[in-house]
């Protein structure tokens, strides 16, 4: 039904007002239509937001501490602190945590999942296929609840609405397995690239950098969000046009404050220096976290739920000519 | 030069006494003269330098030899990285400095490490390593032997990556495969993205897992017992320093009134040549300025002696096995420092087959007439 569809997707007031207008009737006095954002804003602060977000690199890149630092709290599963007593996994593997915060009155369930072991072998052949089957099994697991004959009211998502990619900050290029892994994947999950560890580079060195990466994701043919085909509008494709030519973000994380002119700040202190994780000229942290926490994540799970997950959920209808459940351990049946 | 100072200070002074001059036979000035000799024919080193694209090898090098070996390099695209296997390829350069002359060849490796999969990815290294051993173990057994070139790797500089947690598998694989053909230095790359803190950590975890994997990297020699304290106590902390933290740069900045090698990022200025910032002082002076010649010495007495025992042991073992006892002694690969009488040797050769196959037909023939 029309109102709750407009709950779950994108709102807009003047589609609604304009199609009542050309139905005839003029409107004549308020009648109060508008207030049905602040009723929306209400109900989602009670059920709150989920947020699932992956991390993919190789070992060392400061994805736990990055995560910690966009989110300001421990939500990675390493805890503070630099020591790390486990051993490089021999193959990829899957591992998720969960962390309920909260600001403004706003709930966030923040999953992150965390890809140990990625590019770290010697033999990096087809180590982005764990994380490609654990992506598919999210939007089966949606697609079952989807299709049962008693839904669930809230059918719980764990899909990944955001997959960010670490590259190492080499200076030269990307290299091989950056490009097979984010050809491979774009088509089914949102994929952010960042450059990690953007200390290692000076001002010149990094846009230098940038530009060489951009252009051969573009000679790749890799689409990394926001995709130029789901622009809803011009409005959205000159905004999304603005991150795009300044992607991907050089970021560097940190955990600890230190006191630079008077102030406390998130930062790394140096023989040189105290490099400032806040500070637009010292790196694109602030410009990352505004981007993908201040303005797109919303958008980030509707571009999951309404173009990802259609994709899924329409090649899997069109396997087998219908949708049957795949696996003999489920106990419910259900035919379309 | 420290070597130097070191020989000067030893030379008796010769005084007025004529006791003394009589009993004074001036053999101390040898090391004066093999010192002279050695100026005058030059030094040659060869360095090679191992480790993923991206690391700063080029830099570093740069920045050690104060050159710029790299000009004209085109960096290649991940697209066109795809199908490239590990090359070796190698630069040399002739510096001189205060009348001393060095013939400097750097053995580059690029594409190591750099592909999905790497497994055996040292392989075209290793290779290369013994092809030099080879070279040099022909040449010494050859007639001419005047003008061999030493073409062996006296030392690698692997480039670990700061980013890690420690050696990664790569890491330990390289260095197992190689730490009995060359000596191994290993450093931390682009040591300017760590936090003091950071490099104190990585470099215990990294010479935890060296002695764990049980890699043998180049060790410096102990102190000689006579040396002064200040020299023993350079050694000291130089040996407690390793893997070095190192940093390079191709450009000059201003720095707390003077110009500079270093990085200029907004939040400060990274000299390379301060100590404090990062151990590349430590590295010039232990690969230059103190230790060149021991890692010549090193690979020319355990290295090169390894190879070769492993290769004549080979030898001995296959002729064993052929069964071929034309000398009690084994026999040596002869090389062929003439090409032309290779050439002469081999239509000799050719000549007697034909003669021979000549007289077999003509005692057929015989044979057949006769019946």
């Amino acid at each position: 039904n029309f109102l709750t569809k407009t709950i779950l997707g994108k709102l807009d007031i003047e589609k609604c007002l304009t199609s009542v207008s050309t139905g005839g009737s003029t409107l004549l006095g308020y009648i109060g239509i508008d207030t049905i954002i602040e009723q929306m804003r209400k109900k989602t602060m009670k059920t709150g937001f989920d947020f699932n977000i992956m991390v993919v690199g190789h070992s060392g890149l400061g994805k736990s501490t990055l995560v910690n630092t966009l989110f300001k709290s421990q939500v990675s599963r390493r805890s503070a602190g630099w020591a790390r007593d486990e051993k490089i996994p021999k193959t990829v593997e899957i591992k998720s945590v969960s962390h309920v915060i909260e600001e403004g009155g706003v709930k966030m369930k923040l999953t992150l999942v965390d890809t140990p072991g990625f590019g770290d072998q010697i033999n990096n052949d087809n180590c982005w296929e764990p994380i490609s089957k654990f992506i598919n099994e999210q939007y089966e697991k949606f697609l079952k609840e989807e299709v049962n004959i008693t839904r669930k009211k809230r059918i719980p998502d764990t899909r990944v609405h955001c997959c960010l990619y670490f590259i190492s900050p080499t200076g030269h290029s990307l290299r091989q397995l950056d490009i097979e892994f984010m050809k491979r994947l774009s088509h089914s999950v949102n994929i952010i690239p960042i450059i990690a560890k953007a200390d290692t580079m000076t001002t010149e060195e990094r846009q230098e950098f940038k530009q060489r990466v951009r252009k051969e994701l573009e000679m790749s043919g890799i689409e990394f969000y926001p995709q130029k085909e789901f622009d809803d509008d011009m409005e959205d494709k000159s905004d999304n046009d603005k991150i795009r030519e300044a992607m991907p973000f050089a970021v560097v994380g940190s955990d600890k404050e230190y006191q630079v002119n008077g102030k406390r700040v998130l930062g790394r202190k140096t023989a040189w220096g105290v490099v400032e994780v806040e500070n637009p000229n010292h790196c694109e942290f602030a410009q990352l976290r505004d981007f993908l926490i201040r303005s797109h994540l919303q958008d980030l799970k509707e571009v999951t739920h309404n173009i990802h997950y259609e994709t899924y959920r329409a090649k899997r209808l069109n396997e087998n000519g219908g949708l049957h459940p795949i696996s003999s351990s489920d106990t419910q049946e259900s035919n379309l | 030069m420290t070597s130097n100072i070191r020989y000067k200070s030893r030379i008796p002074v010769k005084t007025e006494d004529s006791t003394e001059e009589k009993q004074y036979v001036g053999f101390a000035t040898l090391p004066n003269q093999v010192h002279r000799k050695s100026v005058k024919k030059g030094f040659d080193f060869t360095l090679m330098v191992a480790g993923e694209s991206g690391m700063g090898k080029s830099t570093l090098v740069n920045s050690l030899f104060l050159t710029d070996l790299y000009k004209d390099r085109k960096l290649l695209n991940a697209e066109e990285r795809i199908n490239q296997t590990v090359e070796i390829i190698k630069h040399t350069v002739d510096i001189e400095e205060k009348g001393v002359k060095l013939k400097l060849t750097i053995v580059d490796t690029p594409g190591f490490g750099d592909a999905v999969n790497n497994n055996q990815c040292w392989k075209p290294i290793t290779d290369y390593i013994d092809q030099q051993f080879e070279q040099y173990f022909r040449d010494e057994s050859g007639l001419n032997r005047k003008n061999i070139q030493d073409n062996r790797v006296h030392c690698c500089l692997y480039f670990i990556p700061p980013f890690g947690h420690g050696l990664r598998p790569v890491d330990v694989e390289f260095m197992k495969a190689l730490h009995e053909k060359v000596n191994i230095i290993p450093l931390i790359a682009k040591a300017d993205c760590l936090t003091p803190n950071e490099i104190k950590k990585l470099k215990d975890r990294i010479r935890e897992e060296i002695d764990k994997f049980g890699i043998k990297v180049y060790q410096f020699p102990e102190c000689d017992s006579d040396e002064d304290e200040e020299f023993k106590q350079l050694d000291k902390e130089l040996k407690e320093c390793t893997p070095f933290a190192v940093i390079g740069s191709n450009t000059v900045v201003e720095a707390r009134g003077q110009r500079v090698r270093g990085r200029l990022y907004p939040w400060g200025i990274v000299e390379v040549e301060n100590q404090s910032h990062c151990d590349f002082v430590k590295l010039r002076n232990m690969l230059i300025r103190s230790h060149m010649h021991d890692l010549k010495d090193v690979t020319c007495d355990v290295h090169y002696e390894n190879y070769r025992a492993q290769c004549i042991q080979e030898m001995t073992s296959k002729l064993a096995q052929d069964n071929r006892m034309e000398s009690p002694i084994p026999i040596l690969p002869l090389s062929t420092p003439d090409v032309d009488t290779e050439k002469l040797i081999k239509m000799k050769d050719e000549e007697l087959k034909r003669m021979q196959e000549m007289l077999t037909k003509m005692q057929q023939q015989m044979h057949d007439k006769d019946q």
